[in-house]
């Protein structure tokens, strides 16, 4: 065992900490145009879409570096890498993978530009952790897909400009899985309306998506026909390694523990009561858990074993932290933790958003069905 | 960055169990005595376990506590009740803070097997601390060792004392004293109370203790006891998710409801987080002694809880079957409850994460 990085990958991480001491002034120094000019520096240094291939404009970037670049970007707290998290994250990946060549030219380059941003069309008011059920209809019609049907808990469909969209082309098959067919679609499509739901935060970026009549061109389809499921499960499978998750939750916990020291408990500091010590090294523990468990999967990455369900063990152990931090520093705080005016408030807001992290991509019960039924091998539901 | 196992490594996990299908399996530690012990005890000192953290020069195999929690593992998912841990503490201890001379004569008798150890720390049944040593020593010994890990299985004992100077460790002939087996409840761990009569201890038996050197001792202890709960954490898990998926009521195996298959899959992730922090612990021991502390904290006080849980949802899944003497798995929910508190329970070890962490 060893935790060293070699000579160009310490080289590397040298290189991605000297851009950003140059790049990255403090939060209340940065310039109007700070985001669009970052945008542009770390699209240049290569280091947006960084494990994409050469070819379609990423720097095939290894594991390691990889990971490198995540832990410096989350430890300097820099802003993300691209506008479009959904387009880096699953629809580029998609569309390298499934996507003609024409695809590629057309959509890979605005994702890498931060020109257009993405979202995700799965859930629909009747099928959300049993996504393979969709109803979402598309016909085909001459040269297009004329869709009808509706999407809710769209994230960030308010302002996207793209769609990836699930729908089914088939109704009649003998397995669900069959029959569903992924389709790319531009927000402006005549057809397609967008309703903000407002969530318990008071935010407003999610929505229903209604689809009436809308008609997207055939070649917008990503993959065969019938085949979306399979585009899906390879886009949820494109999960990255958890590092930079890992610095931001570390982070979070040195805020609380400075809260912890600052704050009072029947009168007496609340550091020195054994609850709150307790329970904020269970946190600690937790994080390190994470941490180590992220290390080993990356050691299996390094050495070229593909990872599959285990990365399921830590979106457990970060929603489980995302909703319980939160909580606890609610109720350190009192009467004072329960305002939103306050300067601590930034505590009570986080403790209502946690759904954005904790339900989008799998509630944990579908994480625990996973590992129940693909690594322990339990009979499926 | 290479946070796993080399090969060498798999092939040392794979010869030990081996061993322990072979020459240790469940049945074997059900009956296990002073008789089986010796004959094993032979055989891997042979294979070279005994001496896996010593060095090659006092006639060991120098390897390090990450290969050692390899074997602990699989010691443990075995049940094996070989007083690996009382050794390994041993031979960390006089490796640590032993004179040369001590050095010289004790762990070359450790590693060829004709010296085996048993090792008791401290007198307060719930107390990790250099105070929770209570046991007076001079140039004899006179008084009780409350609960000295197998005492009975060994030819000599370990056991913390205080001193003139403060505390230390005394190494005690096995023939000198008079060792009351305890009716422990987990028959693979025993233990006994030790008692002293007059018994003479000269200068070369002490090894003093530091803070610091007390702090790295029960830190070892921590780690060995957690690399011990993995294993055995995991054949609770292995044998469960097994029984889910033959034993059927209401017309389906019973691994298909959630209510067992998202218990199973929450022990999974608990597993491979204590599993995680052990390896980080156990690497820390040998190559970075300052977060070692912190380290085998976590790990320790993770697994403490996690496999204190996982060994009575590992009965309670199984049903009434579960429940019986003859069944395996409520050897292990006894195991869980040994090892919850050994060298610190849940609450000591995450006090300290906390005071470490800043607080």
């Amino acid at each position: 065992m060893d935790f060293d990085f070699t000579p160009d990958e310490e080289a590397f991480r040298t290189e991605v900490r000297e851009f950003l001491s140059e790049n990255l002034p403090p939060r209340n120094e940065r310039p109007g145009s700070f985001l669009r000019e970052w945008l542009e520096k770390v699209r240049a240094r290569g280091w947006v879409g960084f494990s994409w291939p050469k070819a379609v404009g990423g720097s095939d970037g290894d594991v390691a570096r990889q990971a490198i670049l995540k832990e410096e970007m989350a430890l300097a707290g820099a802003p993300p890498l691209g506008t479009s998290f959904m387009g880096l994250a699953w629809v580029g990946p998609g569309i390298i993978q499934y996507g003609t060549e024409e695809q590629k030219t057309r959509f890979i380059p605005d994702i890498l530009d931060s020109k257009v941003t993405w979202c995700t069309g799965y859930s629909e008011p009747n099928h959300g952790s049993d996504l393979a059920a969709i109803q979402t209809k598309a016909e085909r019609v001459g040269d297009h897909y004329r869709v009808n049907g509706q999407k809710i808990w769209t994230t960030g469909a308010p302002y996207a400009d793209w769609m990836i969209l699930l729908t089914r082309t088939d109704f009649n098959t003998e397995v669900k899985h069959d029959g569903i067919t992924c389709l790319l679609v531009p927000m402006k499509t005549p057809g397609v309306e967008v309703r903000p739901i407002e969530n318990m935060a008071g935010d407003r970026h999610f929505a229903e998506v209604f689809f009436t009549d809308a008609e997207v061109p055939i070649e917008n389809r990503l993959g065969e026909e019938g085949s979306g499921w399979a585009v899906t499960i390879s886009a949820l499978a494109n999960e990255r390694s958890s590092i930079g998750e890992v610095t931001q939750m570390s982070g979070k916990l040195e805020d609380l523990k400075q809260l912890v020291r600052e704050s009072r408990k029947q009168g007496a500091p609340a550091s020195d009561d054994p609850l709150v010590r307790r329970q904020i090294a269970e946190f600690e523990t937790k994080i390190a858990a994470m941490k180590y468990n992220g290390l080993r999967y990356l050691t299996r990455q390094l050495r070229g074993q593909p990872l599959s369900s285990e990365t399921s063990v830590n979106k457990l152990l970060r929603a489980s932290l995302e909703i319980e931090m939160d909580d606890f520093a609610v109720e350190l705080q009192g009467q004072e933790g329960v305002q939103l005016q306050t300067q601590t408030a930034r505590w009570a807001r986080s403790s209502l958003s946690w759904p954005n992290v904790v339900i989008g991509g799998g509630t944990p019960n579908i994480q625990r069905n996973i590992i129940g039924e693909r690594i322990l091998g339990l009979p499926k539901d | 960055m290479n946070f796993g196992f080399t090969e060498e490594q798999e092939m040392l996990r794979n010869q030990v169990v081996r061993f322990i299908d072979d020459e240790c399996s469940i049945d074997v530690i059900r009956t296990f005595d002073r008789d089986t012990n010796q004959a094993l005890w032979k055989k891997i000192a042979e294979l070279g376990w005994v001496g896996l953290t010593i060095p090659e020069r006092f006639g060991g195999s120098g390897l390090k506590w990450v290969d050692l929690t390899v074997v602990l593992e699989e010691t443990g998912r075995g049940l094996c009740p070989l007083p690996l841990t009382s050794n390994a503490l041993a031979c960390a201890s006089i490796l640590r803070s032993g004179s040369i001379a001590q050095q010289q004569e004790w762990l070359p008798k450790i590693a060829n097997g004709s010296v085996i150890f048993g090792f008791g720390l401290y007198d307060e049944p719930n107390w990790i601390d250099k105070d929770a040593i209570t046991l007076e020593a001079s140039d004899h010994i006179t008084g009780t060792k409350t609960f000295v890990s197998d005492a009975l299985l060994a030819t000599h004992v370990m056991v913390g004392v205080q001193t003139k100077n403060g505390p230390a460790l005394c190494i005690v002939d096995g023939e000198a004293i008079n060792s009351i087996a305890l009716d422990v409840m987990d028959r693979t761990k025993p233990a006994a109370q030790v008692q002293f009569d007059q018994v003479p201890a000269t200068n070369d038996r002490f090894i003093p203790l530091t803070d610091a050197d007390l702090d790295y001792v029960n830190s070892c202890g921590a780690v060995a006891v957690t690399a011990e709960m993995v294993g055995a954490a995991e054949a609770v898990l292995a044998l469960t998710s097994n029984y889910a998926k033959e034993r059927i009521q209401f017309g389906h195996p019973i691994g298909k409801y959630q209510g067992v298959k998202h218990r199973l899959a929450d022990m999974f992730v608990d597993i491979e987080s204590f599993k995680s922090l052990l390896y980080y612990a156990a690497w820390c021991v040998d190559d970075a002694t300052g977060d070692l502390s912190q380290a085998a904290s976590r790990a320790k006080a993770h697994a403490s809880d996690a496999f204190a849980q996982i060994g009575i949802d590992g009965v309670g899944l199984h049903g009434a079957i579960g429940f019986t003497a003859e069944y395996d798995v409520q050897l292990y929910l006894k195991r869980a409850k040994w090892a919850r508190t050994m060298f610190g329970d849940s609450d000591f070890h995450y006090n300290r994460v906390a005071t470490l962490g800043g607080l």
